[in-house]
């Protein structure tokens, strides 16, 4: 008997906390542009780079990094936002890169210190939430979808009315706590776009949620893998590669984008304004485009890459892998999605608070 | 003499100063940072304008708001209760046991402060979920008795949140009970029973009147932060569990609107005045009372 089966039991969350209070509390000095210190402060998520990337880059260029934890985006934009405490790095999903431009930010990124981001899959140059890639480069991608438990299951749910529309898992599932996760899942249900702002259309799904609500055991914050391991749900609202980490300890779990589409997403390198040590920076993201390297983060993370350079270099488990690479028509369904703007923001988190309170 | 003076004006800086300071860096700067941005707006994605306008509490008054606020207001109350219904016989009984039991207990009592509270949080997640140590507990004596077993769910909702709740403030209940219990003159339970008081009337005429103060504060002391509480509610709490702790969280990450979330917390700051006003209020009531009792 485990005490936390799986061991990763919001660990995201709690440890993000304490390395956010350390990087508070240590205080970075700011070296100029040129005579940079061999030091780099990477802000990353958790469980999110190779087991040994930061050492290898060490003795690759003799740099010191020095990596502290967020649990979102929020977590980092709001951190951020008061003016950088000395990081050098951070890996903002899609349409947090494109606030964080809006806002000015992000410090433009020197191409020629970048000769590596030709292995990087050309469409992924193609992105409207940082057009030309002036600031940002991907990271890894992956697609919000359906963990389940498949004995429990009576077919495969692919789809949404599952979750959103039906009392056949009642008391046994789970969706993900953020407003603009859950509304854009609702809307892509009711055959509307992920990114909808018709405030008509934000109160129907308001209503399809408020319906469903007695149904739903947990709005879970990004722990619904956990819930799904320890038999807690058998089916969840999650994104793909938190249940690749469970599928690998529990071969009952499986996962599955649902037919009615989704929301594909990208967390990208980027630099951010202030940052103390850019030129490490630069140098760094170089190292991660290295197709050997990202080979190896990828093999740790099990997210997918959009190295092409690496995921040569991957196995086929990996690289065939549909929960990590899903069909082109699939993705055709998806959508990534966008800041909407303030008063969207408002309206999404106005109807979230009702659903919440109803 | 003088020199007397010197060394007392110097232990009277010594003392005066590091609260002093502490109350302005930790307390008042802080707060009037939250309370000039809850009558502030947004402007873009980072800036804030002290505009001087209500907007913010305006909106605070909304019913979604209000009745999210009502309803932290009752399941701290229901924590406040049974808190009591538990804290006091525990102060009692500690209050009443041979010394050498009485620091044991208390020790028993202060040492999970000693864990961090995220941490205990998860433990009781371990404890109650459908497959954790409570009904792994029930399933094997459903087993010794032969009668079938289906895991209860007893996470993840109100009932979880108030057991959480009450877990975590307990303490704060026995604490200033038991130091009631303690300063209380025991010679007068001995007057009492000589002059043919029941068991019942020595609870309702002596203790309870006496240790009152120590009953506001325990109750004061579990209310006001179970009605700010962030946590539990979080991690315990179903779909229906928001308390306004959480709502204001939404506001200073998610949804980005610092005013608004400063305008909210202003709202259970006043509130906290609010009834720290009314413990001063009913303490005067209760002198006065007894003053007009001795007249």
């Amino acid at each position: 008997m485990k005490l936390f089966p799986g061991g990763h039991l919001s660990r995201r969350k709690f440890l993000a906390g304490t390395g956010a209070v350390a990087a508070g509390l240590s205080l970075i000095s700011r070296q100029a542009w040129c005579d940079e210190t061999p030091k780099l402060n990477f802000y990353n998520w958790d469980t999110y780079i190779g087991e040994t990337t930061l050492k290898d880059f060490k003795v690759a260029s003799g740099i010191n990094v020095k990596m502290d934890l967020f649990a979102d985006n929020d977590e980092l934009f709001a951190k951020l936002k008061v003016g950088n405490p000395g990081y050098d790095l951070i890996v903002p999903s899609s349409d947090y890169v494109e606030r964080m431009i809006l806002a000015d930010m992000l410090m433009p990124l020197n191409d020629d210190m970048i000769p590596n981001r030709f292995n990087i899959q050309e469409s992924f140059f193609d992105a409207s939430f940082d057009p030309g890639r002036k600031y940002s480069l991907p990271y890894m991608w992956g697609t919000m979808g359906i963990g389940y438990r498949k004995s429990k299951m009576n077919s495969t749910p692919d789809s949404w009315k599952w979750l959103f529309d039906s009392d056949r898992y009642k008391g046994r599932c789970a969706l993900l706590s953020e407003a603009s996760d859950v509304l854009g899942a609702a809307f892509k249900y009711m055959g509307y776009s992920l990114n909808t702002k018709d405030p008509k259309i934000i109160k129907e799904a308001e209503k399809l949620l408020i319906k469903q609500k007695p149904n739903i055991k947990v709005f879970a914050p990004d722990n619904g893998q956990d819930l799904l391991l320890s038999g807690e749900v058998d089916i969840t609202m999650e994104w793909n590669g938190d249940i690749l980490q469970v599928m690998e300890e529990d071969p009952d779990i499986s996962y599955i984008v649902p037919k009615e589409g989704s929301a594909v997403w990208e967390d990208a390198l980027a630099i951010p304004k202030g940052a103390p040590h850019p030129e490490n920076a630069h140098r760094f993201i170089n190292f991660i485009l290295e197709p050997s390297v990202g080979a190896k983060i990828a093999d740790f993370i099990q997210y997918a890459t959009p190295n092409k350079a690496a995921k040569q270099l991957m196995p086929e488990s990996y690289s065939k892998n549909p929960a990590i690479y899903p069909s082109n028509e699939t993705l055709s369904s998806c959508e990534s999605s966008f800041y909407l703007g303030a008063d969207v923001v408002r309206l999404y988190d106005e109807a979230w608070s009702r659903v919440l309170s109803a | 003499m003088m020199k007397q003076v010197g060394s007392h004006r110097l232990i009277f800086w010594l003392t005066f100063i590091p609260p002093t300071l502490w109350l302005l860096i930790f307390l008042l700067i802080p707060l009037s940072i939250i309370g000039s941005f809850s009558f502030s707006e947004k402007r873009g994605l980072i800036d804030i304008e002290l505009s001087w306008i209500l907007n913010n509490y305006i909106r605070a008054a909304d019913l979604i708001y209000l009745s999210t606020l009502i309803k932290s207001i009752g399941v701290a109350g229901i924590t406040t209760v049974i808190c009591f219904l538990f804290g006091f016989p525990l102060a009692l009984g500690i209050a009443s046991a041979p010394p050498r039991w009485k620091s044991i207990l208390l020790i028993a009592i202060i040492l999970p402060f000693c864990v961090n509270l995220l941490i205990r949080t998860y433990a009781l997640i371990a404890v109650f979920r459908t497959r954790g140590f409570f009904n792994f507990g029930l399933e094997w004596f459903a087993d010794l008795i032969n009668v079938p077993f289906e895991p209860l769910s007893l996470l993840y909702n109100d009932t979880a949140v108030i057991l959480g709740l009450v877990y975590v403030h307990l303490p704060f209940m026995i604490l200033p009970l038991y130091a009631g219990f303690e300063g209380f003159n025991k010679t007068l339970l001995e007057a009492a029973l000589d002059l043919g008081a029941s068991k019942l009337e020595l609870l309702t005429s002596i203790i309870i009147p006496i240790i009152t103060p120590s009953i506001i504060s325990g109750c004061i002391l579990v209310f006001i932060p179970a009605l700010g509480s962030y946590l539990t509610p979080e991690l315990l709490g179903g779909p229906n569990s928001q308390m306004i702790a959480n709502v204001i969280e939404r506001q200073f990450m998610n949804a980005n609107d610092w005013p608004f979330g400063s305008a909210l917390s202003m709202v259970l700051v006043y509130l906290t005045f609010g009834i720290l006003a009314l413990r001063y209020l009913c303490f005067n009531n209760l002198y006065l009372d007894k003053n007009k009792r001795r007249l």
